[in-house]
């Protein structure tokens, strides 16, 4: 071995070295730790914060009628986007329709890209847990909100402000761990 | 009859049904999906089309791109980025439009801001590092005296 003559201790240069190596690995495992999660493929939505998208979107009900997003406002409410194509929003239907029967906000449907018939029949069979249901056949009015795919959820307060969202479905961890507390921090504020 | 001549009319009488059944077949398969194939007024819209969805992510299938990608969403994103285009929107205003409602993430190249320094400058930032510390070490070794070979030392 040729230790270096003069020196002292591991040196500075092999401290740094280790504390670097130490720092990647920390890295590492926190990279692991996100790639964990479910909803590691969420996208943050920009729009949090921001005012909602104005819309004019006729409902499934009554194709002939048109709702503005003016005319929701002065008082919350959860937009859920499903279609009747979406499989993972048919894990999602119990939970909302048990959240919407609380009454604690207005839950709206948001049907996207799907036939009429289909969405009709959707509701038919697992029940209709929405005031009312918007429908978006081309999926225009969707790219504005952000969304691409589905399910998708969406809280806009009284002021027409988005509040929060969710990508993905809904569970009873997220109702109470994410959109009560927001819920209830949003009446307070009132 | 030339060589060649036979050769045609030999894969003529060959694929000919084949090839008469093709459109039937891929006609069937555009109206199950119901993907219109997008319209380009000239050569020059197309190439810029293809450069401006090829430097943005797909959404739902997120290591592809926009132009790349099969996703349904990145059907509909793909025929609005050519709706903005003839709106004549520039292509900074066609990517502020989606990083708008998609976010930075539908960047392949994210904005310089304090957000993304370090992702920008923090590769330099480690190659300047490293490089100070070689040039440390080369030098503290090169004013050090050789040590002589110890006899002991056989190869």
């Amino acid at each position: 071995m040729n230790a270096p003559a003069g020196r002292r201790g591991p040196g500075l240069a092999v401290i740094i070295g280790a504390l670097c190596f130490l720092g990647f690995l920390a890295l590492l495992f926190y990279g692991v730790n996100q790639s964990g999660r479910g909803d590691r493929e969420a996208l943050p939505s920009p729009l949090i914060g921001k005012p909602a998208p104005e819309f004019a979107l006729p409902l499934l009900h009554e194709p002939g009628r048109l709702v503005t997003s003016q005319e929701l406002l002065d008082a919350p409410y959860l937009l859920n986007v499903w279609g009747s194509w979406c499989p993972e929003c048919r894990v999602e239907h119990p939970v909302m329709t048990r959240f919407a029967l609380t009454k604690r906000v207005r839950v709206l449907g948001y049907n996207l890209k799907d036939e009429p018939e289909d969405a009709l029949r959707w509701l038919e069979q697992f029940g209709n847990p929405y005031m009312l249901v918007l429908t978006d056949r081309d999926g225009r009015a969707a790219i504005d909100w952000g969304i691409y795919g589905a399910p998708e959820t969406f809280l806009v307060d009284a002021k027409g402000i988005v509040r929060w969202k969710h990508v993905g479905a809904l569970d009873d961890t997220i109702i109470d761990g994410e959109l009560l507390p927001l819920l209830e921090q949003l009446e307070a504020g009132k | 009859m030339s060589r060649a001549a036979h050769w045609a009319l030999a894969c003529a009488l060959a694929f000919g049904p084949v090839l008469a059944l093709a459109p039937a077949g891929t006609a069937t398969a555009q109206a199950s999906t119901n993907v219109a194939p997008l319209q380009f007024r000239d050569a020059a819209e197309e190439t810029r089309f293809h450069h401006l969805t090829s430097e943005l992510r797909c959404v739902m299938c997120q290591n592809q791109s926009l132009a790349d990608s099969n996703a349904q969403i990145a059907h509909d994103l793909r025929r609005e980025v050519l709706d903005l285009m003839h709106q004549g929107k520039s292509d900074d205003e066609v990517v502020a439009f989606l990083v708008a409602r998609y976010g930075e993430f539908v960047r392949y190249k994210p904005a310089v801001e304090p957000a993304t320094w370090l992702l920008w400058f923090g590769p330099a930032l480690l190659l300047l590092g490293g490089g100070i510390a070689v040039a440390r070490v080369v030098r503290a070794r090169s004013r050090r005296e050789v040590p002589a070979p110890s006899e002991d030392q056989e190869w």
